[in-house]
């Protein structure tokens, strides 16, 4: 296969594939996997500029890979499609968007059915995620009918992409495992009960007047009539806007995991992160474990603002992390040619001089989602008894979600007049799982005297207790009594490895000093994640503490493997004694100091596209709003066309919000966004009864 | 000594355009506005089409004038309001309508409008693709065409200020102070203005402004869904209308056009009509007018539909607007009623209003502009051949 697939992926193994599909992309030949996408298909055939925008002639390429934003729009065999979203076809003519379609002129009349197909359900459930199948779970289980949309092909949402082990409860939702493998599991379960009906490829699209939403169900427009709906549609990325953050190539770290992860596409070779959320901490892993090199993250805090762990992972590895900075400015027109970052004072004002320069060929923005929720303000709208749950009431981990999903399904229950209880404790376990990660605490060190022990650098309250239960001994105990405390060890250890092994964080290495009957050197067992052929056996490293910092030198014993270790592998490292109890992990690359920049342009608002659809700057909005006394989003659309565009200000709202607060505008005078039908732009055709052809 | 010389209530399609004549001619105005910005009520809700074609003298009269202001305002003011001259093109495929629209072409004719009738092979040159079967040919209208309104209304608000009018938004009328027969302030939540005139151009509001001064002006709001699709490349130039009613039962009849941007923009009157105020999109329109717009054109099954919305028609009984002073209050004048058509009279209703605050008469000719007199019988029973 092509260099830009990921052929072995370290947890997901190899693609099950079965042949390949051709295609032609502006009319050169191409291959592609059976009913992958076609940006996908793209990606892997090195395609990363889809388009030229009609306004400006500003290259196109994936931005969401959610069927949300159009920015990957291709003309597939001459009908303008998304190409995120679309799958290719055998013989498919792919062309690029240049400027704006031609409506094929296409005049065959076939007969259409009158009506679209209405369906009953008791509870609409809007998105398939962690929180919509534990909600379908609860009702269904108590002989509620219930009906879930998703837009994608399979169940699930993220959790498809998250190849980690989740933190949170081992019991109450499956903390150890990997996301993916909670999705496949929950997946199977709703599909066994029969009062569960379940439609992919179903985006809903509105909710309407008369009590009815619509689906585009497998490309055909179908009315539901629910009694009741429950919002789980997730979350939606945000973005920055700054010069050079059109450019194809810098797009969100979920788009960027769904070609990793869901595609095993490899989309980049150099990757640069804006955010230290855990989604961005999370995002630089994933790429190394796809044989990605990540070149930096930067953060604009002083400090990440995701689980410690996660910034600690790949800090061992030799990623760099630059809290107080920022990416002033990429520059490059089809692609990314230079980055450049900056650091910024405490409020978040670039210090001049500071301007390094890096070179990578994607950037991945990850700084924070927002609810997707404009279906509940529509279904509130049209009176209908609406509920939400998830990242779409609001934004947490997927544990939660799941958690808040089983208690929103039951709170409907309640509202149906059916009998149904909430445990206290359940509630107290969502705010656990929903609280930010606490300060960094310390560890509790390691036990004196011993000869075979895990060193537990847990560090920081996170909901998380996997290591309790996986203790062959029962010797793994959290002091605080709650899944926020800290583990220690107390009691015997015999060193079987497992919490090593399950420690969603990374956080535990077991030290073995019975390695070396001279006591010169000590065996570390560390885990170990990355792509096959990383590092060999018997290859000198250097090893790192926990927080990334060189500790010396060590060797590479072997990687251990199994069943038991749930796809993760262990490294074994023979290190000095003296170094035993500080080795965490090995670095895999050099981390790139920073290079001063020179000749950096000061950032212009006329640079800076805030409205992507509409290619509206900063500077025109700026302008408007101060030359108009303007507080109204919707005078803003009519005045520069913000938000007129095929995603309908999902990107642009938040920009703005922040352009109005730079201009200290008080945010109870602002009028907001009127919401419409549809949520996404729907093909025709779906109304007629669908694709015929 | 009163604060303005006019006060305006309402920023929409009305209340802005005729703000701007009356700046123009030197006037000191004052617009009072509910909503946050011009045009954020029903004007935004306008598909934009901006027709003379008509079968009431008056509305024609009002509406060549609207199309002369539309269509020299980038040369004018330098500012694009996504006019395009694109005509108007009615196709016919029953005898019934070629009646109806055969008809009224001596009255249009008459009244200045540029209109006739075309063969079926003129029709299917300037509306691509349109379905062949049954064609028997249909109007079209060569100097009509298509505004958008979210342009239209910024530029007349931007262009008004700049000549010295004065805009307060998010600001509501909540009563007038009269002193006998005329208006002696204008209260809102903020506060209290003077004007010796006061010009009611307050849309769907119309009514409530009126009875505040102790008229009663009937006007009821119903409402029509719309929709647009995205762009796609300029290739349909007319704003087509299909007079027949539906298969479907739902609608009386439907319309379209591809405005400035590329976009499909598209509408139909609902065979039985949503009276109120509710803006909340349906389930049924999208279905049923899909259906409509691919049985015409063919060719639209490949478009993607972008987003859908409804806007009210303040209708009056008649189906008429209402021009002109108010009865019984000396210094009150309406500019109100609009029954859908507002956006595209607009332009022609504030140039009459202005020259009747200024000079004591219309533009029109006083026979013609008393039809859409306020003190016309509004049951008289006549109804428009063409709507």
């Amino acid at each position: 296969m092509s260099e830009a697939r990921i052929d072995i992926h370290p947890i997901l193994g190899e693609k099950e594939t079965e042949g390949t599909v051709e295609f032609n992309f502006n009319g050169e030949p191409m291959k592609a996997m059976p009913g992958e996408m076609i940006s996908t298909a793209l990606f892997a055939n090195g395609v990363r500029v889809f388009g030229h925008h009609h306004r400006d002639g500003a290259a196109q390429g994936m931005f969401c890979a959610n069927g949300q934003c159009s920015q990957c729009l291709v003309l597939a065999d001459g009908v303008p499609v998304k190409s995120c979203i679309v799958p290719v076809k055998p013989g498919m003519d792919v062309r690029s968007m240049e400027g704006l379609p031609k409506l094929k002129a296409d005049d065959s009349l076939s007969g259409y059915p009158e009506r679209p197909e209405v369906v009953d359900t008791q509870v609409l459930i809007i998105g398939g995620g962690p929180a919509g199948l534990m909600a379908a779970v609860e009702l269904a289980e108590a002989g509620v009918d219930c009906l879930i949309c998703d837009d994608k092909q399979v169940l699930g949402g993220k959790l498809s992409l998250q190849t980690h082990n989740f933190f949170g409860s081992v019991k109450e939702c499956f903390a150890g495992s990997r996301g993916m493998d909670i999705g496949i599991n929950l997946e199977k379960q709703v599909y066994e009960m029969v009062k569960v009906t379940v439609w992919t490829d179903a985006p809903v699209v509105g909710v309407f007047d008369d009590g009815l939403a619509g689906v585009v169900k497998e490309g055909t427009y179908t009315l539901v009539k629910p009694e009741r709906i429950l919002v789980t549609a997730g979350a939606r990325e945000k973005t920055l806007a700054f010069p050079g953050a059109d450019i194809p190539g810098v797009y969100g770290a979920g788009a960027f995991q769904t070609l990793v992860n869901r595609d095993l596409v490899r989309p980049s070779e150099k990757l640069f992160i804006i955010g230290g959320g855990n989604v961005g901490l999370i995002a630089a892993y994933h790429a190394l474990q796809a044989g990605i090199d990540v070149v930096g993250l930067v953060e604009a805090l002083p400090q990440c603002g995701g689980y410690k762990v996660h910034e600690d992972k790949i800090r061992r590895l030799g990623v760099p992390v630059w809290t107080s900075h920022t990416v002033l400015r990429i520059e490059g027109e089809e692609k990314i040619e230079r980055i450049i970052i900056c650091e910024i004072d405490n409020k978040f004002q670039p210090v001049p001089g500071t301007e390094a320069e890096f070179f990578a060929d994607t950037v991945l923005v990850a700084v924070g989602l927002s609810p997707v929720d404009e279906l509940f303000h529509e279904a509130k709208k049209a009176n209908i008894p609406v509920y939400s749950a998830g990242d779409a009431q609001e934004i947490a981990e997927a544990s939660a979600a799941m958690f808040s999903g089983r208690i929103t399904g039951r709170k409907i229950l309640a509202e149906m007049g059916m009998e149904s209880e909430i445990p206290e404790k359940w509630y107290e376990m969502i705010d656990m799982l929903r609280a930010r990660p606490g300060p960094n605490a310390g560890f509790y060190p390691p036990p004196e005297g011993e000869q075979v022990y895990p060193v537990i650098r847990c560090e920081q309250e996170i909901p998380c207790n996997p290591c309790i239960d996986s203790c062959s001994k029962g010797a793994v105990t959290i002091p605080e009594g709650n899944i926020l405390g800290r583990p220690k060890l107390d009691g015997e250890c015999i060193g079987c490895m497992k919490c090593v092994a399950i420690c969603p964080g990374l956080a535990i290495s077991l030290v073995d000093k019975r390695y070396d009957k001279d006591g010169i050197n000590a065996k570390v067992t560390v885990p170990w994640e990355l792509p096959e052929g990383t590092v060999e056996v018997g290859q000198e490293v250097t090893t790192t503490g926990f927080e990334g910092e060189v500790i010396g030198r060590g060797k590479i014993l072997r990687f251990v493997s199994g069943e038991w270790l749930n796809m993760r592998m262990l490294m074994q490292l023979e290190v000095p004694m003296e170094d035993c109890d500080k080795v965490a992990g090995i670095r895999i690359r050099e981390p790139l100091g920073k290079e001063a920049a020179t000749s950096v342009r000061a950032c212009d608002d006329g640079e800076v596209v805030v409205c992507r659809c509409e290619r509206v700057t900063k500077a025109d909005i700026v302008k408007y709003i101060q030359d108009s006394d303007c507080r109204d989003f919707n005078t803003l659309k009519a005045a520069l066309r913000t938000g007129m565009g095929p995603c309908g200000g999902k990107t642009c709202t938040n920009l703005i919000w922040g352009i109005f607060r730079q201009l200290g505008v008080d945010f109870g005078d602002i009028e907001p966004h009127l919401e419409r039908p549809f949520t996404q732009e729907v093909p025709l055709k779906s109304f007629l009864g669908g694709d015929d052809e | 000594m009163s604060d303005h010389d006019v006060i305006i209530i309402g920023a929409g399609s009305v209340g802005s355009p005729t703000a701007f004549f009356l700046a123009e001619a030197g006037k000191k105005v004052l617009v009072i506005e509910s909503l946050k910005g011009a045009g954020q009520g029903q004007n935004k809700a306008a598909i934009g089409g901006t027709r003379a074609t008509h079968s009431d003298p008056a509305k024609i009269q009002i509406c060549l004038a609207s199309l002369d202001v539309f269509s020299n305002w980038k040369e004018k003011t330098g500012t694009d309001i996504g006019w395009k001259k694109g005509g108007y093109c009615f196709p016919v495929y029953r005898e019934n309508e070629q009646t109806i629209l055969k008809g009224i072409l001596p009255i249009q004719k008459r009244a200045g409008l540029t209109i006739d009738w075309v063969e079926p092979e003129r029709v299917k040159e300037v509306v691509p693709g349109i379905n062949p079967e049954g064609l028997l040919g249909g109007t079209y209208s060569p100097h009509d065409g298509q505004v958008s309104p979210l342009m239209a209304s910024e530029s007349f608000y931007v262009e008004a200020k700049k000549l010295g009018a004065e805009f307060k938004y998010n600001e509501t009328v909540t009563g007038l102070v009269m002193d006998g027969n005329s208006i002696k302030a204008v209260k809102t939540d903020k506060g209290e203005y003077t004007a010796d005139i006061v010009l009611n151009a307050a849309g769907g509001k119309a009514t409530a402004i009126c009875k505040m001064a102790g008229v009663e002006i009937p006007v009821i709001p119903d409402s029509h869904e719309a929709g647009i699709s995205a762009p796609v490349e300029p290739f349909l130039d007319p704003l087509v209308v299909d007079l027949r009613p539906g298969p479907d039962g739902k609608t009386a009849n439907f319309y379209f056009g591809q405005n400035h941007e590329g976009q499909i923009i598209f509408c139909y009157t609902p065979s039985e009509l949503f009276k109120g105020e509710n803006r909340m999109c349906t389930s049924e329109f999208m279905p049923v007018i899909a259906r409509r717009l691919v049985t015409l054109i063919p060719r639209f099954k490949n478009l993607t539909i972008r987003r859908l919305w409804r806007g009210l028609y303040p209708m009056t009984p008649d189906g008429v607007a209402v021009v002109g002073k108010a009865p019984g209050v000396d210094n009150f004048y309406l500019g109100i009623g609009m029954c859908g058509q507002g956006f595209m009279m607009g332009p022609g209703v504030a140039q009459n209003l202005a020259s009747l605050i200024i000079n004591g008469k219309p533009v029109l000719d006083d026979d013609v502009f008393a039809l859409l007199s306020p003190e016309r019988g509004f049951y008289s029973g006549k109804k428009e051949a063409l709507k």
